[in-house]
C-alpha cells in the first residue's frame, strides 16, 4: 500500500537546504504574525514561571523558614507574601501555557490547511509528466506524512524547543547567580551529556536508517505477495513464500530492536546522569557550604537555601537538554517533509501560453460570426491579432499533424514524422502493438504534452496558441481505464458538463446503453459510487465514460481503447449509441479490437512511432500489409 | 491485545516480563534516591558532615548507576520484545493471508490486507511498547512515590488525598471528550486522502475535462472540514498540560506553606521538603504518563481490532478432514447439481445447477459473455472457491476429500489476471517445479511459444523482472504464465482467457503444441475468441451462470444462436 511505507522509505532524508525552507515555513506563519509573536511571549513567560519558581525556593528556605526555626511566634507575614507571589507566577505560567497552546492549535490547523490547499492547487496544473515520474504513493505521502511531522514540528516541537531553551538559559544564568564554582561543575555535567547525547543519537540514527531500508523490504514483499496470493494458491506456494517472508521479517525485527533500543535507553541515561551531577553537586556543594560557614569561601560562599535550590536547578537542567536533542530530530525530520512539499509546491506548472478562447458565437445570413455571451450550441475561436484586430473562426474539429516528432524523454523519440489531416466528421482509427505511440498521439491532440509550434493545428490554428481549457473543452476523451469519483452516478456523468440537466445526463446514459443498468442500480441514478466505482463492473464504468463523454457534447472525441472491457456481444449492442454518438463528430479511436475500427474513414497503422500503413479499411486489406496481417491474426497485438 | 499477546514467542514473552521487572528496579531506585537527597541535604549539609555528604552522595552516585543500568536494560528488554511482539504479530497475519482462500482475500480486499500488516501492525507496536513500558512504570511510580511521600511526612502527603483524584478526573473527562472528536476527525482524514487519490488516478480525466476549479472546491471542503475537526479534537487536548501544572503548582505552594510551618516549628527538617517536592514531581507526572497511554491505547485500538480480524478468521476451505493417502487418480471432471454463490446463500447464484463431466485427457472449450460465471466455474475445480451446493469430482472423488497440495498439484491453471513476481524469468518459471532442470523449462516455453522471445532478451532466462512482470508485454506475459503452468505437468491444465493478449497465430501454436505434448492432460480453455475454442472435443456456452449448450463447433453453430452470435461478430469483414 503505497502512501505509508513510500513515506516511511522516504524518511530520515536530511533536510537539503534548511534556511530556506525555514524561510518558506515562516512565510506560510506569517499570516498569524501578531498571534506568533504573542505566543513566543508566553512561551518565555511559561518557561520563566518555572525557572523563577524553583529559583523562589532558596528565598523561602533561607529568608522565611530557616530564621525562624525554633521561634515561638514567628512573623510569617513575609512568608506568606513571598508564598502569594509564588502562586502568581505559577497562575500566571499556567495560565500563559494554556493560552500559547491553544493558540498553537489554531496556527498549526490554519498554517496546515493553507499548505494542503496550495498543494492541491498546485497539484491540478501539473503537467501529466510530472505525474508519469512520481509515484501515487510518494504525491500522497506528501499531503499525509509530510503534513503530519510538520503539524508535530508547528504544535509541539517549536514551542517545546522555545521554552526548553529558555529554561535552559534561565536556569544556567540562575545557576550562576546562586554559585559560579558549582556552575562550573555544570557545564563540566553538560559537555558529558552532549557527548552521550551525539554519541547514542547517532548510532539510533543509523539504525532507523537501517529499519526504514527494511519496512521498505517487508512492505514491498508484502504487497507483491498479497496482490499475488491467488497465484501463490493455483502453485500451491504458501510454504515457500512464508519461508522467504519470514526470513525478511527477521531482519527488519533485528534493526528495529537495534534502532529502538537506541532510542529507548536515551531517557534512562540522561535521567541517571542528572542524578550522578546532583550527588557530585552535593558533595562539592556541602564541602562549599561548610567552608562557607567557617569563612574561607568568601564571594563563592554558599547558604543552606542557595545550595538546596541549586541541587533543585541540577534535576531541571537535564529534562530540557535531553527534550531539545529529541525535539531537534523531529525538526530535521519535519524540515525534510516540509522540503519535499515545497518541491512539489516548486513543480513548474502546465505552461499555456494560449490566448485564442472559445466563445458562444452565431453566424448570421452573410456567414459573419458574432460573439454572444449566451449558449448557442454555435462555437467560435476568437483569435486576437498582434494588431489589435480579432478573428473568428467556426469551431468545426479539423485536426493536422505535420511532421511531428516526439519524445518523452529527450532522447528516444516516440513519434516520428507524423502527418495527417482529420476532416471534421471522420473517424481516424490507430492501430497497433504496444508502444507504437498510438496513444501518444491523442495525448499532443489535447496538449498534455507539448510540441513545437506550428506542428499540430485544430481548425486550422496553432493548437499552443489556444488556452488548454478551451482546447480541452473541446474535446472528450473515453480512456482505457475508467475512473470514476466519489459522488453519485448522475454526479459522475455531468463530470462531462457541469451545466448539463438532469434530462440531458439521462439522455446521455441513454445514449451510451447505460440507462438500463442505471435504473436496475439500488438507487437508480444515485447510487452512491465510492472507490473508483468499486462497485461496477469493468465495463459498466466504461458505459459511463462514454455517457460522460456524450454529455460533454464536443466536436471531436477520442476514444482509447473505449471498449476494450465490453464483450463483443455488449459491444454490438451499444454500437447503435457509439455510432450516434460519433455522429458529426471527428473521431480518434484506438482499438484492440479490429473489429471496432472497420468503418472508419482512414486506418493508421503505427509502428515503433510511425505510420506505416494509412487508408480505408477495403484498401488495407487489399494491400495484403501489416494491417492484412494483423487482421487475419498473423500478428500479436498486445 | 490479549489475544495478540498469546502470538508471543516464548523467547519475547520473557522478555516481556523482564522489561516491567527491570523497571520496578528503576522506579525503585529513582523513588529512593530523593530520599538519599534529602539526608544529604539535612543531615550532612545541616550539621557540616563531610564525611556523612561524601558517603551518602557516594550511595546514590552507586543507586544512580544500578538505575541506569536498570533503565538501559529495561530498554533494551522493551525494544527486543516490542518488535518481536510486532514480528510474531506480522508472521502470524502473512501466514493466515497466504492460508486464505480467494473467498477470505475477497471479503478483505487486498488493499486492505495490506493496510492491516503494514500501519495497523505498526500501531499495535508502538502501543505494546507503551504497555510494557509507561503502564507498568507509571502505576509502580505513583505507588511507590506516594509510599515515600507518605513516610517522609504523613500530614503533608494528605494534600495527595485532594490533589490525585482531581487531577485524575480532570484528565479522564478530557480524554472521554477528546476520544469521539479524535475519531471524527481521523474520519475528515480518510476522506481527505481519499480525494486527493481519487485525483492521482483519475488525473487526466480531471484534466481533459477542465475540472481543475471543480476539484479544487471540492479538496477545499474536504481540507475545511480537517482544519475544523482538528481544532476541535486538539482544543481539548491543550487543556492537559495547564491543569496538570495548576494542581502540581497548588500541591507546590500547598506544600511549601505547610511544610515551612511544620519546618519553623520543627518538626520537620528542609531537606524533607525538597525530597517531598521530588515526590510531587513524580506522582502527578505518573498520572499524566498513565492518561497519555491510555489515550494511545484507545487510539490503537482500532487497528488492534483489524489485526484481529484477519488473525480471527479462518480459511473457507479447510482440508482439515481429508484423506491424506488419497491422490488424483486420473483427469476426469464431474460436476454434479453444482451451484456456486460468491455469498453463500442461494438467492443469488453465480452458478445454477451445473451438470458437467468431462473425461480425462479431453480438450474443453468455455464461451460467455462478460459476467456469465466462466471463471467462477473453472475456479471450483481446484477448490479456490467452495460450492455452495452440489459436488465437483475430480479423477471421480469429490475435490473435499483430498488434501489441497494433492488436489492442486494436479492442476495447473492459467488465471484471467495473473501475476508474475519480481525476479529472474527462470525463478518465476521455477513456481511450476521447484526442482525443473534447464531443458524442462526451455521445453516448456517452446510449448507455450515464449523461448524465442525470451532468447531475444540479451539475458535469456536469467532477464530481471520487475514487480508484477513489469518488463515484458501483455502477451509475453500471458506465454510466461503458461509455460509456468506447464511446468507443473499436471493431469488438468485450465487456461481462463489467458492467450487474449496473443496473437491468433501464436495461440494455434500453442493449442498444437498442447494437443502433441499434453494428449493425456485434460485441458479446459476459456475464451473470448470462437478461433481458440473451435477445435476441443466439446465447447460449453455459458449464459448467465448456466449452461446454455454443450456441443462441438459445428454442433453448436447449427443449434447454438448465442454462439452462432459470438461467432458471427468476430467473424464479420473477414475475406
Amino acid at each position: 500500500m503505497g502512501p505509508n511505507n513510500k513515506a516511511s522509505r522516504n524518511g530520515g532524508h536530511k533536510p537539503k537546504n534548511t534556511k530556506q525552507t525555514m524561510h518558506r515555513i515562516f512565510s506560510y506563519l506569517s499570516a498569524y504574525k501578531i498571534q506568533l509573536i504573542l505566543v513566543t511571549i508566553l512561551v518565555i513567560i511559561s518557561a520563566g514561571a518555572t525557572v523563577a519558581g524553583t529559583y523562589m525556593l532558596q528565598p523561602i528556605v533561607d529568608d522565611y523558614i530557616v530564621p525562624f526555626i525554633g521561634t515561638h511566634n514567628p512573623d510569617l507575614s513575609g512568608f506568606i507574601k513571598i508564598m502569594l507571589l509564588l502562586g502568581s507566577i505559577y497562575i500566571i505560567g499556567a495560565i500563559s501555557s494554556y493560552v500559547y497552546n491553544r493558540i498553537m492549535v489554531n496556527i498549526s490547523t490554519g498554517t496546515l490547511y493553507n499548505i494542503r490547499k496550495d498543494m492541491f492547487t498546485h497539484m491540478e496544473t501539473l503537467p501529466i509528466r510530472y505525474f508519469d515520474k512520481h509515484t501515487h504513493g510518494e504525491i500522497m505521502s506528501r499531503y499525509t506524512n509530510d503534513t503530519d511531522t510538520l503539524r508535530n514540528m508547528m504544535s509541539q516541537s517549536v514551542p517545546q524547543l522555545i521554552s526548553s531553551t529558555v529554561t535552559v538559559v534561565g536556569v544556567f544564568i540562575s545557576m550562576c547567580i546562586l554559585s559560579l564554582p558549582l556552575t562550573l561543575l555544570v557545564i563540566l555535567m553538560l559537555l558529558v551529556m552532549m557527548a552521550v547525547v551525539k554519541k547514542i543519537g547517532s548510532k539510533s540514527a543509523l539504525y532507523f536508517r537501517k529499519q526504514q531500508a527494511e519496512i521498505g523490504n517487508v512492505n514491498g514483499y508484502v504487497e507483491e505477495l498479497v496482490e499475488g496470493q491467488r497465484v501463490v494458491k493455483v502453485f500451491c506456494h504458501e510454504a515457500e513464500s512464508k519461508a522467504e517472508f519470514d526470513k525478511k521479517n527477521e531482519q527488519l525485527c533485528y534493526a528495529a530492536t537495534q534502532a529502538n533500543t537506541f532510542a529507548n535507553i536515551l531517557m534512562p541515561v540522561m535521567g541517571n546522569l542528572s542524578y550522578i551531577h546532583y550527588a557530585l553537586t552535593a558533595v562539592v556543594g556541602a564541602t562549599i557550604a561548610i567552608l562557607t560557614t567557617q569563612g574561607r569561601m568568601g564571594v563563592f560562599g554558599l547558604g543552606l537555601g542557595a545550595l538546596v535550590a541549586f541541587l533543585q536547578f541540577t534535576r531541571s537542567f537535564s529534562q530540557p537538554i535531553t527534550q531539545i536533542s529529541q525535539q531537534v530530530n523531529t525538526i530535521l525530520n519535519a524540515l525534510a517533509g516540509a522540503e519535499r512539499i515545497f518541491a512539489l509546491l516548486d513543480e513548474e506548472p502546465e505552461v499555456d501560453n494560449g490566448y485564442v478562447t472559445l466563445v458562444n458565437a452565431t453566424v448570421d445570413k452573410d456567414g459573419n460570426i458574432h460573439e454572444t455571451d449566451h449558449h448557442t450550441g454555435t462555437w467560435a475561436w476568437k483569435h486576437p491579432h498582434g494588431d489589435g484586430t480579432l478573428t473568428y473562426t467556426l469551431l468545426r474539429g479539423a485536426v493536422e499533424f505535420e511532421n511531428v516528432d516526439f519524445g518523452y524523454e529527450p532522447n528516444k523519440l516516440v513519434l516520428n514524422n507524423i502527418s495527417l489531416y482529420a476532416n471534421p466528421g471522420e473517424k481516424i482509427a490507430f492501430v497497433g502493438s504496444t508502444g507504437a505511440g498510438k496513444t501518444t498521439i491523442t495525448n499532443l491532440i489535447n496538449r498534455f504534452y507539448d510540441v513545437p509550434d506550428g506542428k499540430i493545428r485544430y481548425d486550422g490554428i496553432n493548437i499552443n496558441k489556444i488556452k488548454k481549457a478551451d482546447l480541452r473543452r473541446s474535446l472528450s476523451m473515453v480512456l482505457q481505464d475508467t475512473h470514476l469519483f466519489t459522488g453519485t452516478v448522475m454526479d459522475n456523468i455531468r463530470y462531462g458538463n457541469l451545466h448539463a440537466t438532469d434530462e440531458e445526463v439521462i439522455a446521455a446514459a441513454k445514449l451510451a446503453n447505460a440507462h438500463w443498468f442505471i435504473t436496475h442500480l439500488p438507487d437508480g441514478y444515485n447510487t452512491m459510487l465510492s472507490g473508483d466505482g468499486s462497485n461496477l463492473s469493468q465495463g459498466q464504468r466504461q458505459l459511463l465514460a462514454i455517457a460522460r463523454a456524450a454529455v460533454a457534447d464536443p466536436p471531436v472525441l477520442i476514444l482509447d481503447e473505449a471498449t476494450s472491457s465490453i464483450d463483443t456481444r455488449t459491444e454490438a449492442l451499444i454500437e447503435k449509441g457509439m455510432d450516434k454518438l460519433m455522429e458529426g463528430r471527428t473521431v480518434f479511436v484506438i482499438a484492440h479490437r479490429l473489429s471496432t475500427v472497420r468503418n472508419s474513414q482512414a486506418i493508421m497503422v503505427l509502428e515503433h512511432g510511425e505510420i506505416i500503413e494509412r487508408g480505408s479499411h477495403d484498401k488495407l486489406i487489399a494491400d495484403k500489409g501489416k494491417y492484412y496481417q494483423l487482421y487475419t491474426g498473423m500478428f500479436e497485438l498486445s | 491485545m490479549k489475544k495478540l499477546l498469546s502470538l508471543l514467542e516464548k523467547k519475547y514473552r520473557w522478555y516481556s516480563i523482564l522489561t516491567p521487572i527491570l523497571i520496578v528496579g528503576e522506579v525503585i531506585m529513582e523513588v529512593i534516591i530523593p530520599m538519599i537527597m534529602a539526608q544529604i541535604v539535612d543531615v550532612g549539609i545541616a550539621n557540616n558532615d563531610i564525611r556523612y555528604v561524601l558517603i551518602a552522595g557516594g550511595l546514590m552516585v552507586l543507586m544512580a548507576m544500578l538505575s541506569l543500568g536498570f533503565g538501559a536494560g529495561a530498554g533494551r528488554t522493551a525494544a527486543i520484545a516490542g518488535m518481536g511482539f510486532a514480528k510474531n504479530v506480522r508472521r502470524e497475519m502473512f501466514h493466515k493471508i497466504q492460508d486464505f482462500s480467494y473467498s477470505n482475500v475477497d471479503r478483505f480486499s487486498t488493499s486492505s490486507l495490506i493496510t492491516r500488516i503494514t500501519t495497523d501492525v505498526t500501531n499495535a507496536q508502538n502501543a505494546f511498547m507503551m504497555v510494557i513500558r509507561m503502564l507498568v512504570r507509571s502505576p509502580i511510580m505513583l505507588i511507590s512515590a506516594s509510599f515515600m511521600a507518605f513516610r517522609l511526612n504523613r500530614e503533608l502527603s494528605m494534600i495527595f488525598l485532594f490533589a490525585i483524584p482531581i487531577l485524575a478526573i480532570a484528565l479522564a473527562l478530557i480524554i472521554t471528550k477528546a476520544y469521539p472528536r479524535f475519531q471524527h476527525m481521523l474520519k475528515k482524514y480518510d476522506k481527505l486522502n481519499a480525494k486527493v487519490q481519487e485525483n492521482l488516478i483519475g488525473i487526466r480525466v480531471v484534466k481533459a475535462f477542465v475540472r481543475g476549479d471543480y476539484e479544487n472546491e471540492g479538496f477545499e471542503e474536504a481540507s475545511a472540514a480537517v482544519r475544523d475537526t482538528q481544532l476541535k479534537a486538539e482544543r481539548t487536548i491543550v487543556l492537559n498540560m495547564p491543569i496538570m501544572q495548576l494542581v502540581m503548582y497548588s500541591c507546590i505552594i500547598a506544600v511549601l506553606w505547610i511544610g515551612g510551618n511544620m519546618i519553623i516549628n520543627g518538626s520537620m527538617e528542609t531537606g524533607n521538603l525538597v525530597a517531598f517536592i521530588s515526590y510531587i514531581t513524580q506522582i502527578l507526572m505518573s498520572l499524566m504518563m498513565i492518561s497519555m497511554a491510555f489515550t494511545m491505547l484507545v487510539i490503537s485500538k482500532a487497528s488492534v481490532n483489524r489485526i484481529y480480524e484477519v488473525i480471527n478468521d479462518t480459511p473457507d476451505i479447510s482440508d482439515a478432514d481429508a484423506d491424506e493417502t488419497l491422490t488424483v487418480k486420473d483427469g476426469s471432471i464431474d460436476f454434479d447439481q453444482v451451484c456456486f454463490s460468491y455469498k453463500g446463500d442461494l438467492t443469488s447464484c453465480a452458478l445454477r445447477n451445473i451438470d458437467l463431466h468431462i473425461k480425462s485427457g479431453e480438450t474443453v472449450g468455455i464461451i460467455g459473455g462478460t459476467g456469465s460465471s466462466k471463471s467462477s466455474l473453472v475456479h471450483l475445480i481446484p477448490r479456490l472457491y467452495e460450492v455452495t451446493d452440489g459436488s465437483v469430482k475430480v479423477g471421480g472423488r469429490d475435490v473435499r476429500d483430498y488434501k489441497l497440495p494433492a488436489l492442486r498439484n494436479e492442476i495447473a491453471m492459467v488465471l484471467q489476471k495473473n501475476v508474475l513476481f519480481s525476479g529472474t524469468i527462470k525463478d518465476n518459471l521455477r513456481w511450476g517445479k521447484e526442482d525443473a532442470s534447464d531443458e524442462e523449462i526451455i521445453a516448456a516455453c517452446k510449448a507455450a511459444q515464449a523461448h524465442d522471445f525470451i532468447m531475444s532478451f540479451p539475458d535469456g532466462y536469467d532477464t530481471e523482472l520487475g514487480q508484477g512482470g513489469v518488463n515484458v508485454s501483455g502477451g509475453q506475459k500471458q506465454r510466461l504464465c503458461i509455460a509456468r503452468a506447464l511446468l507443473k505437468k499436471p493431469k488438468i491444465i485450465i487456461l481462463d482467457d489467458s492467450t487474449s493478449a496473443v496473437d491468433t497465430a501464436t495461440d494455434s501454436k500453442i493449442r498444437a503444441a498442447f494437443a502433441r505434448d499434453l494428449a493425456d492432460t485434460t485441458t479446459i480453455i476459456i475464451a473470448q475468441r470462437v478461433s481458440s475454442v473451435c477445435d476441443a472435443d466439446k465447447i460449453i456456452v455459458l449464459d448467465n451462470g448456466r449452461i446454455h449448450a454443450v456441443g462441438t463447433h459445428e454442433e453448436l453453430l447449427k443449434t447454438n444462436e448465442i454462439y452462432r452470435e459470438v461467432y458471427e461478430s468476430q467473424q464479420k469483414g473477414v475475406a
